[in-house]
């Protein structure tokens, strides 16, 4: 049951709009990986064009099939990764979306759900919702992505579990705020609240790949860390510097927690549905 | 009392980083700096002796005949300490020279050509050294409004735009600046005699707290007022929040096309570095 692996966080800066330079720097880190040993590489969220393009979203689009993305498709049947893109769907609607790459094909592509549209954030003025969260099949096991915002919603990070997802692929471009008092910034400490809580109520390993970085003064604040299914820290980058983070992660792990923990097991699916149901009829 | 206390070190990273990283991205690698031998100033320059290296910081010192003779001296003191290049430059030739047409002029209007001269020339040493303004508002005054539009307001990059003036006081202490100018009277120095607090009606540690409740905490006067402080103090606080209002935009445009600058144009600032 299970079997071992390894895994690898790029902590990156990608260049704001640069699809050329973050191309190149994605085939480096594949390469430093490789040659780390790493089996799968987490890059953060739009790591192929920086986080807060407004205006710039369509100049940077791609589809899954563009030809921009061969490289690393190629590269995909050395090590599989997890990429962040702006993504133009059908329609022309613009996707902040993420896709897992592993043997020269596109396995799973996650469009963000929650897009965040307060304080510094602005994604709905740019960017179209995505409508799924969904489990999907690799050859480490069942994972889903969840990007950024989607795990401040634990209706998405509840129906990656019960969809069976055993890992949460969490690319993330978290810009610092809250004042650093004690520690790092207040927000970072709330993600790092929620990867521990959620690993241990799931009983999941949460791969969270931040970035680091500026962008017109946003400090993005690193810290990428791998959380397992009991809630431990595995492994947990610098912050605010760049760093290929490494965790070799032994997935018999989410056996013995959800043996001693089997939540997931009890978990009440009908009644989640017609509660829920419910409340929808009830507020319609 | 609210705690505005901060980490130091992670605040001091993350500012040092960001003068780095903003910097040298634009294609540059050198700032200059006015210094005016006051906390902001100083701290300003110690986080981009730290970022770029003392030899990429250069501080210029900008006296008016009627300054403090303290002014020059403890910005003398900064550049010292850390040995990066400086320049002094006695702007009374060219006031004087204009405010001789306008007599009448009070102090105010003297206090703001004064600012926008020294504006003038960081931006001309900035073009003549290939290098940066580095930015020396606090929080707090940017908040009032208590600074020169296009004068002490104006730079390239910022690093202590988002700190209350406790906050710098606490960051300067920790990165080294002598106590010697953390502890002296924040003065804008533009006329003799004048001090912030005084012009203010306040000291800064009062207003911070109300600024940080109301700004950043997002407390309406109400729940101020309920949380013990005065009235009228809260109250005249906004107003000078508001009333400064257009001090922190680019000027209005009359909108006529699809697309105006910064209403339905909107790159970022760092588009394409």
């Amino acid at each position: 049951m299970g079997r071992s692996f390894k895994i690898a966080l790029a902590q990156i800066q990608p260049a704001l709009g640069d699809l050329e330079r973050n191309l190149s720097l994605h085939e480096k880190l594949c390469e430093e990986a490789i040659a780390e040993g790493a089996d799968l590489l987490v890059f953060p969220e739009l790591s192929l064009t920086g986080y807060f393009l407004k205006d710039l979203v369509p100049s940077v689009a791609l589809t899954p099939e563009s030809p921009a993305l061969t490289p690393l498709k190629e590269l995909s049947r050395r090590i599989a990764m997890t990429i962040g893109f702006i993504e133009e769907a059908p329609g022309h609607f613009f996707h902040n979306a993420a896709l897992f790459l592993e043997g020269g094909e596109v396995r799973h592509l996650h469009r963000k759900v929650y897009l965040p549209t307060y304080g510094i954030f602005d994604e709905q003025r740019y960017l179209a919702e995505g409508d799924r969260v969904r489990a999907f099949e690799t050859s480490f096991g069942r994972m889903a992505i969840l990007l950024c915002e989607d795990m401040w919603h634990p209706s998405a990070a509840y129906i990656a579990a019960v969809d069976g997802a055993e890992f949460f692929l969490v690319p993330s471009a978290s810009p610092g705020r809250g004042t650093p008092q004690k520690g790092i910034f207040a927000n970072a400490k709330a993600w790092e609240l929620i990867n521990r809580a959620y690993a241990q109520l799931f009983t999941v390993y949460i791969i969270y790949a931040n970035r680091i970085g500026y962008e017109d003064g946003a400090c993005f604040w690193g810290g990428s860390e791998v959380i397992g299914p009991s809630g431990e820290c595995l492994a947990k980058a610098e912050y605010l510097h760049d760093s290929l983070l490494l965790a070799v992660i032994d997935s018999s792990e989410i056996r013995r927690a959800r043996t001693m923990n089997p939540m997931l097991r009890d978990e009440k699916l009908d009644l989640t549905l017609r509660e829920l149901q419910k409340i929808q009829e009830r507020r319609s | 009392m609210t705690d505005l206390s901060l980490n130091a070190d992670i605040v001091r990273e993350v500012l040092v980083g960001f003068i780095e990283d903003e910097v040298t991205k634009a294609g540059f690698y050198r700032v200059v700096v006015g210094l005016s031998g006051g906390v902001d100033s100083s701290l300003s320059a110690y986080l981009a002796a730290e970022a770029l290296g003392p030899n990429n910081v250069w501080g210029i010192l900008m006296p008016y005949k009627t300054s403090s003779p303290e002014s020059v001296e403890h910005a003398r003191l900064v550049v010292d300490r850390l040995k990066i290049n400086a320049m002094q430059i006695d702007i009374t030739p060219q006031i004087d020279a204009y405010f001789d047409c306008f007599p009448e002029a009070d102090h105010v209007r003297r206090g703001n050509k004064m600012a926008r001269e020294r504006m003038t020339i960081l931006f001309d040493q900035s073009a003549a050294l290939h290098a940066l303004v580095l930015g020396t508002s606090n929080k707090t005054e940017l908040m009032l409004g208590y600074g020169t539009l296009y004068g002490d307001m104006a730079s390239a990059i910022n690093p202590i735009g988002d700190l209350f003036k406790t906050q710098v006081r606490h960051l300067a202490r920790h990165v080294g600046v002598p106590e010697v100018i953390v502890q002296k009277k924040p003065s804008a120095d533009l006329w003799v005699g004048q001090t912030d607090e005084e012009e203010l009606g306040f000291t800064y540690e009062q207003v911070d707290q109300a600024l940080y409740l109301m700004i950043d905490k997002r407390y309406e006067i109400a729940n101020l007022v309920a949380c013990g402080f005065d009235e009228r103090f809260v109250r005249g606080v906004f107003a000078k929040v508001q009333a400064s209002q257009y001090k922190r935009r680019l000027p209005l445009i009359a909108k006529v096309s699809h697309r105006t600058i910064d209403r339905d144009f909107r790159y970022p600032r760092d588009w394409g570095i």
